[in-house]
């Protein structure tokens, strides 16, 4: 699960992290009255779930109150559009009006976990507001890597070490020290999988403090943080895909013209990987899952046909512990209910395969029969041109 | 042979009294499986289809002697069960569950690190060793045994692999589900060369998706160890980056973790790798000259 940037910025000033004074504003009056507040100069931050917003023109110093009020006014509503966002973009529904901090150095402090290593890895960087894939890329050796156990959290050695090597010295490195490892704590301690923070600022007066943050949470732990569940910001996600979490389903929108329902992540992964192969392009991720009822078989037709790009559809169903007949009656009753229009191929395979196809064939639906996932490729990428 | 599982097995379910341990405890039963205990906090003393129910592992494996657990307990209880099998001894643990936090299995690893046990998963289907032993959620009718070991970080698209194969008539020695998480207890490399050293296996499978690098570690462990054909096929070629494709760990990010460059390191390792799920068996049999 995403978070926006103020979101990001509370949870890690909770444990400790120094950030710039601020307020999240939702209208430009809002925005004047914060930035009347904090005196001086400040920045005015589209808050979005993309990266990318400063070029997008999503971030804009403002010297006045009343020139924040007016950057505010441009800023909501815009429509942002970033490498990040896509050519669609995103609709900035809210801004944070934070003082304006005088930059002497920018850097890099990000935590994820290494898979390869099986723990989770402080990186940082000399190379503050690039993007860690970009340094990675072309200066491999000035990413700086410390692993932890999630339970020890990051050693002060370790926090020095980094710290050292990014040249700081006397206070500077002291509070740099404290904000890793309080990065390292927010990170272990709101199940994140990523907790960012690029730039961080060290200012002219050698105080360290997160400009920018982004964190990201692991969907498997949500039901344990609570306070972090309650951050989803449905606006910012698209709405079949809302509409599908509702039933558990695993559905993921993409730009193709062929609806896919397949039973199992890496089978509907594969599926859609068949169906290109074929010429063909997916409309969809979708993965019904193990206990697929008719119920969800019915919810998922519905949500993969809501979408009009859609011109055909593909089941690909390999019953193990689910039985091919009780999926085909599913299939045959949510089709009637829906009254669908478009060509449906049908490829079952497994458990009760038989009385399964029977069940298609004699349902007087327009299903086209296939058997192997090949053949359902062939036949669907045929049936939506 | 077969690795890992066999008729020798004795197997513990932990969350047996639930609704899916009871219905895939008994499937395994079916098969011909060793399900010798359950375990459930708070219900010892029941029995579930005549299995006794202890409410700890360590009192099952004192009763009993099983040397493998079988787990379907909630995901948030499941890292907890994990390390009870490990402390009780028990040799090879199972994980069925779907959904555990990475922080759990991270601290699971670092627990069982250096413990005689061996984790497998979460959030697969198992192991299964045809005609020996099954443990696991996978359709036990389109296994047949023979000399091809099968191992992968997903269900469905292993059993559509395990079909195949039958199909072409080519049984299989083990099939391992590591699991869809970004954390898994056992990797493609422990597989691998469990397979490289088993007599009855002649060939491998290997069935790998987007996300994380397990893959192009594999593929190094190959080229340096294994003589034995390998068939690889990589789920993901067309996923969008950035976006979590229902497995835990299908997910590309920073531009690290495509299907192409997993598939170009296999490649590069002498591995036959497939474009398509449909050419798995067929590449199999003709890589072990029966095609």
């Amino acid at each position: 699960m995403k978070v926006h940037e103020y979101q990001a910025k509370q949870i890690l000033a909770g444990h400790g992290v120094a950030i710039p004074c601020g307020r999240l504003a939702t209208t430009p009056a809002e925005a004047r009255q914060i930035a009347e507040e904090l005196g001086g100069p400040v920045v005015v931050k589209a808050q979005v779930h993309a990266g990318g917003r400063g070029k997008a023109g999503g971030v804009k110093l403002a010297r006045s109150p009343q020139e924040a009020e007016a950057v505010a006014a441009a800023i909501l509503g815009m429509k942002l559009v970033s490498r990040q966002t896509g050519p669609e973009g995103k609709i900035v529904r809210k801004v944070l009006v934070e003082e304006g901090v005088e930059i002497a150095r920018e850097l890099y402090v990000g935590v994820v976990l290494d898979r390869a290593v099986g723990l989770p890895v402080m990186m940082a960087s000399k190379f503050g507001g690039m993007e860690i894939e970009e340094v990675a890329a072309a200066h491999p050796e000035a990413i700086l890597k410390e692993h932890f156990d999630p339970v020890l959290g990051l050693h002060p050695f370790q926090a020095r070490k980094l710290g050292f090597a990014l040249e700081l010295a006397g206070d500077t490195l002291k509070q740099f020290q404290r904000l890793v490892i309080a990065l390292a704590k927010a990170y272990n301690e709101s199940d994140a999988s990523l907790a960012e923070i690029n730039p961080l600022l060290i200012t002219g007066a050698g105080a360290v403090m997160a400009l920018d943050a982004k964190m990201t949470f692991d969907d498997n732990a949500l039901t344990r943080q609570p306070a972090i569940a309650a951050m989803r910001d449905l606006d910012e996600e698209d709405p079949y895909e809302v509409e599908a979490s509702k039933y558990d389903l695993n559905y993921i929108k993409l730009d193709g013209n062929i609806g896919c329902m397949v039973n199992g992540a890496g089978l509907a992964m594969a599926t859609m990987d068949i169906i290109k192969h074929h010429g063909g392009n997916p409309a969809n991720f979708l993965d019904v899952g193990g206990g697929a009822s008719q119920e969800r078989v019915e919810a998922a037709f519905r949500i993969l046909l809501s979408d009009p790009a859609v011109k055909a559809v593909l089941i690909n169903i390999f019953g193990g512990i689910v039985r091919c007949d009780m999926l085909a009656a599913g299939v045959v009753a949510a089709a009637r209910n829906l009254a669908v229009k478009v060509p449906i191929v049908a490829r079952l395979e497994g458990t009760n395969v038989d009385e399964g196809r029977r069940i298609l064939a004699e349902s007087g639906l327009a299903i086209q029969p296939a058997d192997s996932m090949a053949d359902a490729a062939a036949k669907v990428v045929a049936a939506a041109r | 042979m077969a690795i890992w599982v066999d008729e020798r097995t004795k197997v513990v379910v932990q969350g047996l009294t639930g609704k899916e341990g009871q219905f895939h405890a008994a499937k395994c039963r079916e098969y011909g499986t060793k399900i010798v205990a359950g375990v459930t906090p708070g219900k010892g003393g029941q029995a579930v289809d005549g299995v006794p129910v202890f409410d700890t592992v360590v009192e099952a494996r004192r009763a009993t002697g099983c040397n493998a657990s079988l787990i379907f307990v909630p995901p948030m209880l499941a890292a907890d069960a994990i390390l009870e099998a490990a402390d009780a001894g028990i040799e090879l643990i199972v994980c069925i569950s779907e959904g555990i936090p990475a922080r759990d299995e991270v601290l699971v690893k670092r627990a069982l690190a250096g413990s005689p046990s061996r984790l497998i998963g979460p959030n697969c289907p198992g192991i299964i060793s045809p005609g020996k032993a099954k443990l696991g959620i996978m359709p036990a009718h389109i296994h047949r045994p023979g000399p091809v070991g099968v191992v992968s970080r997903s269900g469905t698209l292993t059993y559509e692999a395990v079909g195949q194969l039958t199909g072409l008539g080519l049984g299989q020695s083990t099939c391992v589900g590591i699991g869809g998480d970004p954390v898994p207890g056992t990797s493609f490399i422990d597989v691998l060369d469990a397979f490289n050293r088993d007599p009855q296996t002649e060939g491998v499978v290997m069935i790998g998706e987007i996300g994380g690098s397990a893959e192009e570690e594999a593929a190094a462990f190959v080229k340096a160890n294994v003589k034995k054909p390998v068939v690889a096929f990589i789920a993901g070629q067309t996923a969008p980056p950035g976006r979590r494709m229902g497995h835990a760990g299908a997910i590309i990010s920073g531009g690290k973790g495509t299907a192409k460059e997993k598939m170009e390191a296999l490649a590069a390792a002498g591995i036959h790798v497939v474009a398509t799920p449909a050419e798995i068996g067929i590449t199999m049999a003709r890589a072990m000259g029966r095609g």
